[in-house]
């Protein structure tokens, strides 16, 4: 599902959060939002999602205006920075929750819920883990619930909140190597928000770079890392990527990788 | 370990008094609450049993007994039914969103609190009384307020105002609202998310104000008493049965009487201890500890 | 970018929030705290309009008056004194020390909040007073007080007793949690630099407890203030000696005087908001002074 923003605007009192943004996202698509905190990346998603009301501009998904549909309406895959997982649910309840919720015209069978609940479950690698609550689970395994559960509802499209922020650095590497994988199977036009240029870099097939309100910059990793366009996006991105690639940390030669690093090496 | 020995004095913490003083404290605080605070609960129940166990239940099988017994259980209930409605749509108000004037409606609800429980009752006199404008009209119609149950309920939900509210606000705000942005992103309406999200989260908070206002609805006296008037059989709660009982001078049945409220006291000091031990996390009364 | 051709903006954009029930909560919220609390205090001071400055100032200056908004004042200062000391030693021992039985007592340390005022009143002035028939439980802690020479039923004193009974929860829940959070380091600092013990407990400890102190106390004077139920069974009902202001109110209602009754009813209000004022204030001194220590 295509993604196309225009305009986009919102404020809190007289600050500007976002400040008429344009922004066009291609369907399948693997893009993240990064910028430092209160850039705006984070109330930009939130507005995506229709979780944050706009004070001006349009919001396309493909051939529909999302921009008057509630939340619901939307039925957007939202992962939340702390995973927002239900408490008081097993693992299982949370990932069908969307399904259970829906008028009954809509609402598969209990059976039917249930093997698309265990189907994700295999899909996040975590089967057989379906009666469990999520204080039992670890921080990967519960960022993995919550993806699988923003999954079930089939969504237009997929946002993800830090979906890294609160795990430990061993657990973020393998998970953002998983989640590319997944992205290249399901094929679902995502779009995550990360304050971490690491990440953005080695993931995302274009990144958003964002200051103050504002789209600073909108490319491929190689480009920005290259072709910085602003000042800004050149004192963001390059001394702490420059840092993680070409002194201490080589890139393990994987796919996603590679492209990367070959742009670091050449920049 | 060194032969030597160091000396004889034993190691004392540095944050640690003197044991003599610690002993002192330890049996001050004990002595202190037992004479101060249990021996009138003791008391209530020797002086309930003093004509023996048949004079107790005769006590308590008396008509005008049974009578408050059962106006007592309804006022609490329809009491703490209203006031938990309200403090559930007050959390969720001053806990999802931003509005003006919030801090200041937060205030406002703690008001009851800081008013003299017979000030509490006769505002409701003010307004219902024979001497207004709108008592007479009441009168004439043969509609009753003032000395019947709808000014008990009236007064009561006054004074136990307060407790539901102040419970879940700081709790909902301790919470946040991702688990309930979750479920509308699922395509949960608001009240699929209310049921299924946000009530099993402040279940033990809900219950924890449930329980208090329960037990201040239940003992309510001062209130009532001003906006009762008294009539046995009719508009006596059981706290007021046990003012009449005594001022009768029959000790006997006005400390059964009693005994059942402060068994009610124990009852939810049990409840109350128990949910702070095992869901003390999800109480809003202990955050911070 | 701009690719797409998009129609005409024409329609406002979405304004609406994504948590729903903002109009429903809060105007139910509004309207219940409108007809439960807010109008009839309204009526209370219309009522007290009504009166004028002169009523009310004539019906506050009669000596009964006088005397009980002086007692209900005074015996709750006392009370809350009481409180402050004895509730502070409590709370130390409960968060200091271990003993059997402890759980049991911090349990009943909030039985005053727990059991209805007009049983705790029946069940202190069995205790206290001296009994001319005698009946087991009652005159336990009367007599021997007596035999010192200490009347406490139907006396000031006994006002003042059954405030301390009622307020008592109050310092106690309030210290608790703050002491609970005083780190210790600091009295290990002021031992290795020579302090004794108690100079490192009423200068380093102390001070850190001392808003919370403060909070508790006044909550505990403002609840003794509107005491009515446990005080008014002990205290008995002598004009100018042991009548407090709630009972005045009530007895002016008994008789119909609702202008009397409305008249102390608004003083003591006066009084009490501006302690809630206080309590107020004391409490952002509180987190802003924890705020300088954290």
């Amino acid at each position: 599902m295509q993604i196309s923003i225009r305009q986009l605007s919102k404020s809190y009192g007289s600050v500007a959060a976002l400040n008429a943004i344009d922004l066009d996202i291609a369907s399948g698509e693997l893009l993240a939002l990064l910028g430092p905190s209160g850039s705006g990346k984070t109330t930009l998603l939130r507005a995506i999602a229709g979780l944050e009301p706009i004070d001006g501009g349009r919001i396309r998904f493909g051939d529909i205006d999302a921009t008057e549909l509630s939340v619901q309406e939307r039925r957007v895959g939202f992962v939340f920075q702390h995973y927002a997982l239900f408490k008081h649910m097993s693992v299982l309840d949370n990932i069908t929750f969307g399904l259970r919720v829906r008028k009954r015209k809509y609402r598969p069978a209990r059976e039917e819920i249930r093997r698309r609940g265990e189907e994700l479950l295999k899909l996040v690698q975590l089967g057989g883990l379906e009666a469990r609550y999520p204080n039992q689970l670890s921080g990967g395994q519960r960022q993995r619930v919550a993806l699988a559960r923003a999954l079930a509802i089939e969504p237009r499209v997929l946002l993800l909140d830090e979906p890294f922020g609160a795990l430990d650095a061993k657990v973020r590497k393998e998970l953002r190597v998983w989640l590319r994988q997944l992205h290249d199977e399901t094929g679902y036009t995502t779009v995550f928000v990360t304050h971490d240029q690491e990440e953005a870099l080695e993931l995302a097939d274009r990144v958003v770079v964002m200051n103050a309100g504002s789209i600073e910059q909108v490319d491929t990793p190689e480009a920005i890392l290259r072709r910085p366009a602003t000042r800004f996006v050149a004192e963001f991105v390059e001394r702490d990527a420059a840092g993680q690639y070409t002194a201490a940390h080589p890139p393990p030669p994987r796919t996603v990788h590679e492209r990367v690093a070959r742009a670091v090496r050449v920049g | 370990m060194s032969a030597v020995a160091v000396g004889h004095r034993r190691f004392r913490s540095a944050t640690a008094e003197p044991r003599a003083v610690r002993w002192l404290l330890i049996g001050f605080t004990c002595a202190f609450l037992v004479v101060f605070l249990l021996l009138p609960l003791v008391v209530v129940f020797v002086q309930a049993f003093a004509g023996g166990i048949k004079a107790y239940f005769a006590a308590l099988a008396d008509p005008d007994s049974l009578s408050a017994i059962w106006l007592t259980l309804k006022t609490a209930a329809i009491a703490v039914l209203l006031n938990t409605l309200f403090g559930v749509a007050a959390a969720w108000a001053v806990a999802k969103f931003e509005f003006r004037g919030k801090d200041f409606l937060v205030t406002l609800i703690d008001l009851p609190f800081s008013v003299s429980p017979v000030i509490s009752g006769m505002v409701f006199i003010l307004i219902f009384g024979a001497q207004t404008w709108l008592g007479g009209w009441l009168i004439d119609h043969d509609i009753r307020i003032i000395f019947a149950q709808t000014g008990l309920v009236l007064a009561t939900v006054f004074v136990t105002f307060p407790f539901v509210a102040r419970e879940l606000i700081p709790l909902m705000q301790a919470q946040g609202s991702d688990e309930e942005y979750a479920a509308l992103s699922l395509g949960a309406g608001g009240w699929q998310t209310f049921w299924h999200v946000t009530l099993p989260n402040i279940r033990w908070g809900l219950l924890y104000g449930i329980l208090l206002c329960n037990a201040r609805a239940m003992g309510e006296f001062g209130a009532v008493s001003v906006v009762s008037g008294k009539i046995r059989g009719a508009s006596n709660t059981m706290p007021l049965h046990v003012e009449v009982l005594y001022q009768d001078n029959k000790m006997v049945a006005a400390f059964a009487v009693a005994s059942l409220l402060a068994l009610l006291a124990l009852i939810t000091l049990g409840v109350k201890t128990f949910l702070e031990w095992r869901h003390g996390d999800e109480l809003a009364a202990l955050r911070g500890r | 970018m701009g690719a797409i051709a998009l129609p005409q903006l024409t329609r406002a954009p979405s304004r609406r929030r994504a948590m729903p029930g903002f109009g429903l909560t809060l105007g139910f919220t509004l309207s219940y705290l409108s007809l439960i609390v807010l109008i009839p205090l309204a009526a209370l001071a219309i009522n007290a309009a009504g009166l004028g400055v002169g009523g009310i100032w004539k019906v506050l200056t009669t000596s009964q008056v006088i005397n009980a908004l002086k007692l209900s004042f005074g015996g709750a200062l006392v009370a809350a004194a009481v409180n402050a000391v004895f509730g502070s030693l409590i709370a130390w021992t409960f968060v200091r020390y271990e003993f059997p039985g402890k759980r049991a007592l911090q349990a009943m340390i909030d039985l005053p909040f727990a059991l209805p005022t007009a049983v705790a009143g029946i069940a202190l002035t069995a205790l206290y007073s001296v009994p001319t028939v005698p009946s087991p439980g009652q005159g336990w802690l009367g007599v021997p007080l007596e035999a010192l020479g200490i009347k406490v039923a139907y006396t000031r004193l006994g006002v003042i007793v059954a405030m301390t009974f009622i307020s008592l929860p109050f310092v106690v829940r309030t210290l608790e949690p703050v002491l609970e959070q005083v780190d210790r380091q600091y009295e290990e600092a002021a031992a290795t630099l020579g302090a004794t013990r108690w100079q490192a407990v009423s200068r380093i400890v102390f001070p850190a407890l001392q808003p919370a102190l403060l909070t508790g106390t006044a909550l505990a004077f403002a609840r003794a203030v509107g005491e009515y139920g446990s005080i008014i069974f002990i205290a008995g009902n002598l004009p100018n000696l042991t009548q407090i202001a709630p009972l005045l109110i009530a007895i002016d209602l008994d008789q119909h005087e609702v202008g009397a009754a409305t008249a102390i009813a608004v003083a003591m209000l006066a009084l009490s908001f501006a302690i809630l004022f206080g309590i107020n204030l004391l409490q952002t001194w509180t987190r802003r002074s924890e705020r300088r220590t954290a």
